[in-house]
């Protein structure tokens, strides 16, 4: 604990660095994923780390020095260079996206690879430290870096806020946008020059492989817990933010411990979470909701198979037995019995020794399924010309959805009808 | 002699690579390979940290049940909570190999990898970890025995299983009538993908394997309509591209999975600009008059 309020006091001017640079590139990467994600077009951020390294390398051939800015503007031109040649290769031949971008990335990298090892080995003293590039070197952050981080970051968020209407028409609806007179082209050039701008600075903290979980990462947990751009934006910069914090504080704890992996580490759990535990999009609440109908399901059939059967004998009143239940429709005996059970509980269903009968409340919900289903084969038959013994499979589902205002339209379209397509009373 | 062990070892991860990735890219699955080759990292360490060696055997069965493991978490993201497929694979490689490198650290003196070695492996080293019998017989170096034996259980693979393979790429839809189980030979194409991988892992490391296992199929797929001669074909771009980037490694005296790497990438620009077919220098000439027609 006494750990933990060391941390956050900041006291530590290393600790400052490493945790405010991890905040702002994580952040900041982050909501610029949030746009490469919606494009789907996540990997190709993958790519762009990957063709820095060449870039990098070479300005460091040519100007024979290490100042980041230098390797900085090297590592964009080729950025940028691997962006362009992946929609190039696209669209000048039959190459799929995901092989131009896997071509892109390994080919680009090995000839990073390649120049990195040559450097390495002419024995250029001044080259100790570009393989910083490769892993990261979130650990060891210094106050110019910091200065670098938050222009970019603030020049990533200004241009997300200038131009967010833009930018969200463009991820939304391309071709609108391009009707409108958006200058479209412009609007891509603008979105890879910023991926480009966030790879390139983050690729510092995290290293060539995990950039891509920078952009990716948050922008898909943020996707699972809203449907608003705005809100998107500010969760997975939120996400980001977060797991850069606690990324430096676990290699603040136990300084072995590289930074750069426990941040993507940190924000794939968030992610995981996120994608099993979000309500309405989660896994989990899709396993529930998909139970939950289940259940309404086999409840609204007991009670219409209880209707059927009382309607056939014009007698509502009599206990019917399982056993005459589940002649008449195959349901699962246990299945029954804990519907069965359930309708009783909720006032639907009285039991007596003999069996089951409809209450009052039942019969009215029981006799609107079955209106329901008569209503809609009768809609079928009438509007779309099916054949009156090809409707009851359809029917057997929509019973279920059918709201109390689309009943109101039906028995308007149908002009309140009496009898269905088999010569039952609609009730 | 090295250089014969090295260009043999570079020739045979050619020769895996080039033929799973024509499968890989005609299903659309290449940044699959990429994720895979990522992925498999803390099997290898984990196998590593178990058996206390570099036998092979072990890392083999490790990184094979990832490699499995990480299709089936990007199937499971994609199918199960709707997660976009790209960002599925992006999400599962990149937490894997976190996962990978972070014990790679914790365990940093027991496990003799590195952090470079894992990205671009060493080629030049093969001949250096000698395979020596009992008996004091030097049977050449290890590596190439271990790559070796997985090129012949790969080459068997795409015999044996030539028609389904070739099905399930193509025509799902009409394999699942006739009987070809897709999902079974999708998990055994990936695991031969991961066993490639891991096998590649020492000699070229993670990302160059993707080199070999999208560029010469992508090339040969410029090059050639029918599917057997893409095969073949880009197995001979592969080991083209491992005695060139030899040969380029030793002139600039870099790393030789880099310039191999480089020289596949070499190789892709040349058929794109001068394919016979479908160069894009080349094509309009052809091409123009037909459209003309129409």
């Amino acid at each position: 604990m006494k750990e933990f309020f060391e941390f956050l006091s900041f006291a530590d001017a290393n600790v400052r660095y490493v945790t405010l640079g991890s905040m702002l590139l994580a952040g900041s990467s982050a909501v610029v994923g949030c746009f490469t994600l919606l494009r789907k077009r996540a990997l190709v951020g993958d790519a762009v780390a990957h063709a820095v390294l060449p870039g990098v390398c070479l300005a460091f051939i040519l100007s024979g020095t290490k100042n980041p800015f230098i390797l900085l503007i090297g590592a964009f031109i080729t950025g940028w260079i691997s962006l362009v040649a992946i929609d190039f290769i696209t669209s000048r031949s039959r190459i799929k996206e995901d092989t131009a971008i896997g071509l892109v990335l390994s080919v680009f990298f090995g000839i990073g690879i390649l120049l990195l090892t040559a450097i390495q080995h002419s024995g250029n003293a001044a080259q100790s430290g570009l393989d910083k590039f490769l892993f990261g070197k979130a650990a060891s952050l210094v106050g110019e870096d910091l200065i670098a981080f938050s222009i970019v970051a603030v020049l990533l968020l200004a241009a997300t806020l200038i131009f967010y209407k833009e930018l969200k028409l463009l991820c939304f609806d391309e071709t609108y946008a391009k009707t409108i007179g958006f200058p479209v082209r412009g609007l891509e050039l603008l979105l890879t020059t910023l991926t480009v701008l966030a790879v390139v600075v983050g690729i510092q903290a995290v290293g060539v492989v995990l950039m891509a979980a920078m952009l990716i990462t948050p922008a898909a947990a943020a996707r699972f817990w809203t449907d608003r751009l705005g809100v998107m934006l500010v969760l997975a910069a939120l996400m980001g933010a977060f797991s850069g914090v606690a990324g430096a504080y676990v290699s603040y704890t136990a300084p072995a411990m590289p930074t750069g992996p426990w941040i993507v580490l940190i924000i794939s759990m968030i992610a995981i979470l996120s994608f099993a535990l979000a309500p309405g999009k989660g896994w989990i609440a899709r396993i529930i909701r998909r139970q939950r109908n289940k259940k309404l399901i086999l409840e609204e059939n007991l009670l219409k198979l209880l209707y059927q059967l009382g309607e056939a004998k014009q007698d509502f009143s009599t206990n019917r037995p399982l056993q005459e239940l589940l002649q008449k429709r195959a349901i699962p005996a246990k299945e029954a019995k804990y519907g069965l059970g359930k309708l009783k509980a909720q006032g639907y269903l009285e039991k007596t020794k003999n069996g089951w009968a409809l209450t009052h409340e039942g019969i009215t919900r029981g006799r609107r399924v079955v209106r329901l289903h008569r209503l809609w084969e009768l809609y079928l038959t009438q509007y779309l010309h099916l054949a009156s013994d090809h409707v009851h499979e359809d029917a057997e589902t929509i019973e279920h959805i059918i709201t109390p205002e689309l009943e109101q339209r039906l028995l308007e379209e149908l002009n309140y009808p009496a009898l269905d397509p088999h010569s039952a009373q609609i009730p | 002699m090295n250089a014969f062990w090295i260009i043999l070892t570079g020739s045979l991860v050619a020769t895996c690579c080039s033929l799973l990735g024509c499968y890989l890219i005609l299903r659309r699955m290449a940044m699959v390979g990429d994720a895979i080759s990522h992925a498999v990292l803390p099997g290898i360490v984990i196998a590593f940290l178990l058996t206390g060696s570099r036998d092979s055997v072990p890392m083999l069965i490790g990184a094979g049940l990832l490699g499995v493991l990480t299709t089936f978490l990007i199937e499971f993201f994609h199918r199960y909570a709707r997660v976009q497929s790209d960002a599925a694979i992006g999400v599962t490689f990149t937490w894997l190999f976190a996962i990978g490198i972070i014990l790679i650290s914790v365990f940093a003196g027991q496990v003799d990898l590195d952090q470079d070695c894992v990205l671009y492996g060493e080629i030049a080293y093969v001949p250096l970890d000698l395979w020596i019998t009992e008996g004091g017989l030097s049977m050449g170096p290890r590596t190439v025995w271990t790559i070796g034996a997985v090129t012949i259980l790969i080459l068997l693979f795409i015999i044996i299983g030539y028609k389904e393979l070739f099905l399930t790429a193509f025509d799902p839809g009409y394999a699942a009538a006739i009987g070809v189980s897709t999902s079974l030979w999708y998990y055994l194409l990936m695991t031969a993908v991961s066993l490639t991988t891991v096998a590649s892992f020492e000699s070229v490391g993670a990302i160059l394997v993707v080199a070999l296992l999208v560029a010469p199929p992508a090339t040969a797929y410029l090059l050639t309509d029918n599917f057997k001669t893409m095969l073949v074909l880009s197995v001979i771009l592969g080991i083209v591209a491992a005695f060139a980037g030899y040969y380029l490694a030793v002139w600039i005296d870099g790393s030789i999975a880099g310039a191999i790497a480089t020289v596949t990438g070499f190789e892709f620009i040349l058929a794109f600009l001068f394919s016979p077919s479908r160069g894009i220098l080349i094509s309009k000439k052809l091409v123009e008059p037909v459209q003309q027609q129409v």
